[in-house]
């Protein structure tokens, strides 16, 4: 049945060049090169000068003048001195042109600094605030015997944060899949029902939080009878988590193209399997990230907690029997209570479980095989070197 | 290659096998039942009276045509002229289409694939499909793409390595990629990742190979090797392709289609008949227009 295709004989479009004399040596020209887009050293002087120059005319008018005080305003006549300097200045030296472009470019600046300070701001308070406490004694240790007058590093949290591992963990088990199956329901199934649906999951993503704890609460603990339990927390959480995830999957399955469909359609591959096979597979990054913002999104939730595993000061393992402690119901408790020390453990607690979340998407990048290209330095130099080897 | 000459005319399946392998005077399996589908090799493809409707809109009017066994023929015609929906006809990836419908009957070697006995995948096993846009999928390997058909119809996969070689050889791409059968089938180039696409295709053993378009979006050295690829494996598969290029189908084809849609009418076929009649001595104006460049 095979087909002998002689492959010795070059194809006419792959002219062999080995004929070809050498061609002669060419004599660099220098030439000046030209960046058009090069934000040069100049550039930064002239920025700098400008940013300098706004600040001092506005201490000089703001403070000295007006007579005004206060950080805020400030800073916002700064920036607006320093756009009108640094666009004025632009249309001395280099033109109108360039000047409307460097002045959007700078608005769009300062846009990115104002957006990134409150972000660091958090990251930074909540890391000076708790880092006192971070130690592996913290993670393990529960508040057994800790009273209000004892020391803050008497006890640890380990029992808030295997009660939100479990709990969460639960979740995503419950959460994901149906998340992932509601997505592909509405986005490759589709009939009569996905108007339904649609609306459905919006109103469960609209849904507060609050709702959803006291929906747990009243059918699953009080109208079945169910004790507080860190199962019950985790139904809390899987209803906060189904909608994010589903909702984020299926934008993502939007953007597998249909020509994917199509061919493993026309292999004879059942609609299941054109599912499955093909369009999961090309989606994997995509879900991976609609898991982690799940995540992310649940991992700091109080209000369904509340309600659902009411809280403890010990380390309960089982989730499907008695109350467990979770961080976020930690930390709401704690930096409420008088007490120096009880308020020190919830701002370590709120840094332990930005480390919590974080140690979660690392997993789950790990586990899915979707890592970012930082965690994957080993594998691209080993790639790299293979490429070497077969090129060669 | 000739229109059948009747298609309103009722037939038995198996009668219509008959009559056709009587015709063609060809007496390989074809009054044997396909109730299995099962691959047996090239196969003739019919198409008696297919009509075809997106919604309300009427784009395909009856057409008739034979698509001969280990032949290659070409559906030649201007844009929206219904060739693309005739062919996604005859491996029923039209009826996927939302609001689609059709009318009329597709025989394979005298077998209805329309009959409700029928799964549309087994059909689609029978007739496989390349399509204008490379392509593979990208979260699969090389060696799995080509496996992939397989492994959705639940085959066993008996020799992996020697099927690789076979099909990937069959699809010239095998001194490009053997040895790194293992990387994604999305890194290769256009040209590479359609002549994938063909090996995949061929690898669960069609009787017969559809092409839409195959080399549009491709450069003429890729063209070219995907050319002599449909030469080489005709022999062993029906081919029937769209195309835009007249050199392409002048190149390729056994025989051709002429499909043409006067403005707000449902396209049809206007000439059918050897390749070479059809751009030498076409019998209607219309297709000589159309051949030598003067619209369309």
């Amino acid at each position: 049945m095979t087909i002998a295709v002689d492959t010795s004989a070059p194809l006419p479009f792959q002219a062999g060049t080995g004929n070809d004399s050498p061609p002669p040596p060419r004599t660099p020209i220098p030439r000046s090169r030209v960046r058009l887009r090069d934000f040069g050293g100049g550039d930064l002087v002239l920025l700098g000068a400008s940013l300098a120059a706004a600040i001092a005319v506005t201490w000089l008018i703001f403070e000295q003048f007006a007579l005004l005080s206060g950080p805020a305003g400030f800073v916002v006549c700064s920036i607006a001195a320093f756009l009108l300097i640094y666009w004025v200045a632009n249309v001395q030296l280099n033109g109108r042109l360039v000047a409307t472009d460097r002045l959007w470019a700078a608005i769009l600046g300062v846009g990115a600094v104002g957006l990134a300070v409150p972000l660091g701001a958090v990251l930074v308070f909540v890391i000076s605030h708790g880092y006192h406490l971070i130690s592996v004694h913290f993670f393990v240790k529960d508040q057994k015997g800790v009273g209000a007058l004892s020391p803050a590093s008497a006890g640890g949290i380990g029992h808030a944060v295997l009660g939100t591992l479990e709990q969460v963990g639960i979740a995503v088990i419950m959460g994901g899949p149906l998340g992932i199956a509601t997505a592909v329901f509405l986005n490759e199934v589709g009939g009569r029902a996905t108007r339904l649906v649609r609306i459905v999951v919006t109103a469960m993503s609209g849904l507060p939080s609050i709702v959803a704890g006291i929906f747990v609460y009243s059918i699953w603990i009080v109208y079945l009878g169910q004790g507080f339990s860190g199962f019950a927390g985790a139904i809390a959480l899987s209803v906060m988590l189904l909608p994010s995830i589903a909702r984020t999957t299926e934008e993502v399955l939007k953007v597998v193209p249909g020509g994917l469909r199509e061919a493993s359609t026309a292999l004879g591959a059942p609609e299941w399997r054109t599912v499955w096979s093909v369009v999961l597979p090309a989606a994997r990054p995509g879900i991976v990230t609609a898991v982690l913002l799940g995540i992310a999104r649940v991992a700091g939730e109080t209000a369904p907690l509340l309600f659902t595993i009411f809280g403890s000061s010990f380390i309960n393992a089982n989730p499907f029997n008695g109350a467990q402690e979770a961080l976020p119901l930690f930390i709401y408790a704690h930096v409420k209570l008088p007490s120096a020390s009880q308020v020190q453990l919830g701002y370590s607690a709120a840094l332990a479980l930005a480390m919590v979340v974080f140690f979660l998407f690392l997993c789950a990048r790990l586990v899915s095989g979707t890592r970012p290209s930082w965690m994957n330095l080993s594998l691209l130099r080993r790639a790299a070197k293979s490429s070497e080897r077969s090129e060669g | 290659m000739s229109t059948t000459a009747n298609p309103q005319t009722v037939v038995e399946p198996r009668a219509a096998a008959a009559d056709q392998s009587a015709v063609n005077g060809v007496s390989v399996v074809a009054d044997q039942p396909r109730a299995d589908m099962g691959a047996l090799g090239a196969a003739e493809l019919v198409a008696e009276g297919v009509c075809a409707w997106f919604g309300k809109l009427y784009v395909l009017d009856d057409v008739s045509l034979t698509m001969e066994r280990s032949r290659v023929t070409a559906l030649i015609g201007p844009s929206g002229c219904g060739k693309s929906t005739f062919l996604r006809i005859l491996n029923r990836m039209h009826e996927v289409v939302p609001g689609a419908a059709l009318a009329g009957a597709v025989r394979l070697d005298g077998t209805d694939i329309y009959d409700m006995s029928f799964r549309a995948m087994d059909v689609r096993r029978q007739i496989g499909m390349v399509f204008q846009k490379p392509n593979p999928f990208p979260a699969m390997s090389i060696a799995d793409n080509v496996l992939s058909g397989l492994r959705f119809s639940r085959k066993k996969i008996r020799d992996r390595d020697a099927l690789l070689e076979e099909m990937l050889t069959k699809a010239g791409l095998w001194n490009e990629v053997k040895n790194r059968l293992k990387s994604l089938g999305g890194a290769l180039s256009g040209g590479q990742q359609q002549r994938l696409c063909i090996a995949r295709a061929l690898a669960v053993r069609p009787s017969v190979l559809l092409m839409d378009e195959p080399c549009s979006a491709l450069d003429p050295a890729s063209t070219n090797r995907i050319e002599q690829t449909i030469k080489e494996i005709a022999h062993e598969v029906t081919v029937v392709i769209v195309t835009h290029n007249m050199q392409q189908a002048q190149r390729v084809s056994d025989s051709c289609a002429f499909f043409l849609a006067a403005e707000n009418r449902p396209g049809g076929i206007v000439e059918t008949g050897p390749t070479h009649d059809i751009f030498e001595n076409p019998h209607d104006p219309r297709t000589a227009d159309y051949v030598h460049g003067r619209f369309g």
